[in-house]
């Protein structure tokens, strides 16, 4: 298969990018999409040319690294499935691809494709953990936990952090993320011990960040890779309103 | 509380709560209108009441007051988002994954507060302030909708009200963190069901009367 390709290039942080022009040939239909990214720079190394720079890590849809904006939609347009994890065959050939950087001020680029995401990073330090002393290995089910909460619970915890519901919200909102983070504690009793704190600091934090507000429109749900549902929202907006008025 | 009015999950709670306020005068409001089909001493003797009553008369500034609230917060949230993204994509797909109302709620929003300060300037100032002479509230309501054009632009504004409620109505369950997925369906569809009773409602009253002229 046979692309053209539009891809978003910027020196640095500071520079001003702009969208330039490449072309890909003889692209197997089973290549994944960061595997047209790397024949592509292969090619640019060929003729001495800087690469495209963009994130990837484990390519195995699960550690969240890899991002881009693929033809209008957090990676790409294929649902339920990460960059790393879109193959060639999900475009038609000859297509015009457009591949730009996750776009949010609390996203900045560092280069080209990649995206500096360590806002997360910092909303999860700001609560997103249980403490308890390790100790010697607990038994296994010394706290009972109902089957329909440990199933919600581990539905938020598939978040990976990858930022594609900021990426798609139009308000730049990164409440998908942050009540994936806490739901996933929400729902379990050890999680429930620091559960005011939790919702009141991370909050805060995303707010710090600069993140926008939350208007419904469900467009992260749609786009996640993980397929994690707005009802977390619900449910952290819930979360936060019990934290602030229900006395401790 | 002070932070929490400030914080972004706070100020949505507040749009929430005013939207939740502004439907149930909505209901309220129509209810009345309708009783323009059962003739104009029904309809008089209402609006009679509602000039009246003192409970209704302390009502109106908190009206005044959940518009303003709602309309200062909507403006101010919609400013915030768009400051979170300065350079915005070169192709981007958003009917893929959200509905046109839910996108463009600053843009119905807006349109509905014109229409609200005409439609003030039409019956409100007219009867507290500039006076009716000897038309009764009934004669005001049906010479206005004599002008096609005047029916026109209501019916226009109804619209926009109930595409501005198709999404509001569920989105103000979310917001408050009431839209458990048990309940997700059903306030989806009674809030499409509301917006279509609300449009469909005031621009039948509108388009009556502007037919029986
Ligand atoms: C009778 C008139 C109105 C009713 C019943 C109404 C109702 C609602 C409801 C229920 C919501 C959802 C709240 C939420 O998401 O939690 C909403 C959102 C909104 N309304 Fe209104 N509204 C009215 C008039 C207006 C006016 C005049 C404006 C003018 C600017 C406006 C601007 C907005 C905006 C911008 C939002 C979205 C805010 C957000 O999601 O952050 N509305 N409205
Ligand atoms: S909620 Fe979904 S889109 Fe957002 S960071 Fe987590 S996995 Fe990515």
């Amino acid at each position: 298969m046979d692309f053209t390709l539009k891809i978003w290039r910027q020196e640095d942080a500071n520079a001003q990018g702009s969208m330039k022009e490449y072309k890909v040939t003889d692209i197997s239909a089973e290549t994944s999409f960061l595997e047209m990214l790397d024949v592509l720079n292969q090619n640019l190394i060929e003729k001495g040319e800087d690469v495209i720079s963009f994130d990837n890590d484990c390519r195995e849809g699960v550690c969240g690294t890899c991002s881009l904006y693929i033809n209008g939609e957090a990676h790409g347009p294929k649902k339920l499935v990460t960059t790393c994890q879109l193959y060639m065959r999900s475009f038609k050939d000859g297509q015009t691809i457009y591949v730009e950087p996750f776009r949010a001020n609390s996203f900045p680029v560092v280069k080209d494709l990649v995206v500096d995401r360590s806002a997360f990073e910092r909303i999860q330090q700001a609560g997103g953990y249980v403490s308890f002393n390790a100790g010697g290995a607990p038994d296994a089910n010394a706290i009972p936990i109902a089957k329909e909460d440990a199933a919600d619970a581990f539905d938020a915890a598939e978040c990976i952090g990858c930022g594609a519901c900021v990426a798609t919200c139009k308000n730049s909102s990164a409440m998908l993320f942050v009540s994936a983070k806490v739901s996933q504690f929400a729902y379990l009793p050890q999680g429930r011990v620091e559960a005011t704190e939790r919702v009141l600091n991370m909050v805060n934090q995303m707010d710090n960040e600069g993140f926008g507000n939350c208007t419904n429109t469900g467009a992260c749900e749609v786009e996640c890779p993980k397929g994690i549902s707005l009802e977390n929202i619900a449910r952290l907006n819930r979360e936060f309103l019990k934290a602030n008025v229900v006395p401790k | 509380m002070n932070k929490f009015l400030t914080s972004s999950i706070g100020r949505k709670i507040v749009m929430s709560l005013t939207g939740f306020f502004l439907i149930i005068f909505l209901i309220v409001h129509l209810s009345i209108n309708l009783s323009l089909f059962w003739g104009p001493n029904a309809f008089n003797e209402a609006s009679e009441f509602m000039a009246t009553n003192g409970v209704i008369q302390v009502m109106q500034y908190i009206l005044a007051a959940g518009f303003i609230l709602h309309i200062i917060q909507g403006i101010s949230l919609e400013l915030k988002n768009r400051s979170a993204r300065s350079i915005k994509y070169v192709v981007n797909k958003p009917s893929e994954n959200s509905t046109f109302a839910s996108r463009n709620m600053i843009y119905t929003g807006i349109l509905v507060l014109l229409f609200l300060i005409l439609h003030l300037w039409d019956f409100f100032v007219q009867l507290k302030f500039v006076g009716i002479g000897n038309l009764t509230d009934y004669e005001l309501v049906t010479n206005r909708f004599s002008s096609p054009l005047f029916t026109a632009i209501y019916v226009i504004a109804f619209v926009l009200l109930g595409i501005h409620l198709s999404h509001g109505f569920q989105s103000a369950f979310q917001s408050t963190g009431a839209n458990y997925n048990k309940y997700k369906k059903c306030l989806k569809y009674t809030g499409i069901a509301f917006s279509i009773l609300i449009a469909v409602g005031f621009s039948a009253i509108a388009l009556y009367f502007s037919f029986i002229n």
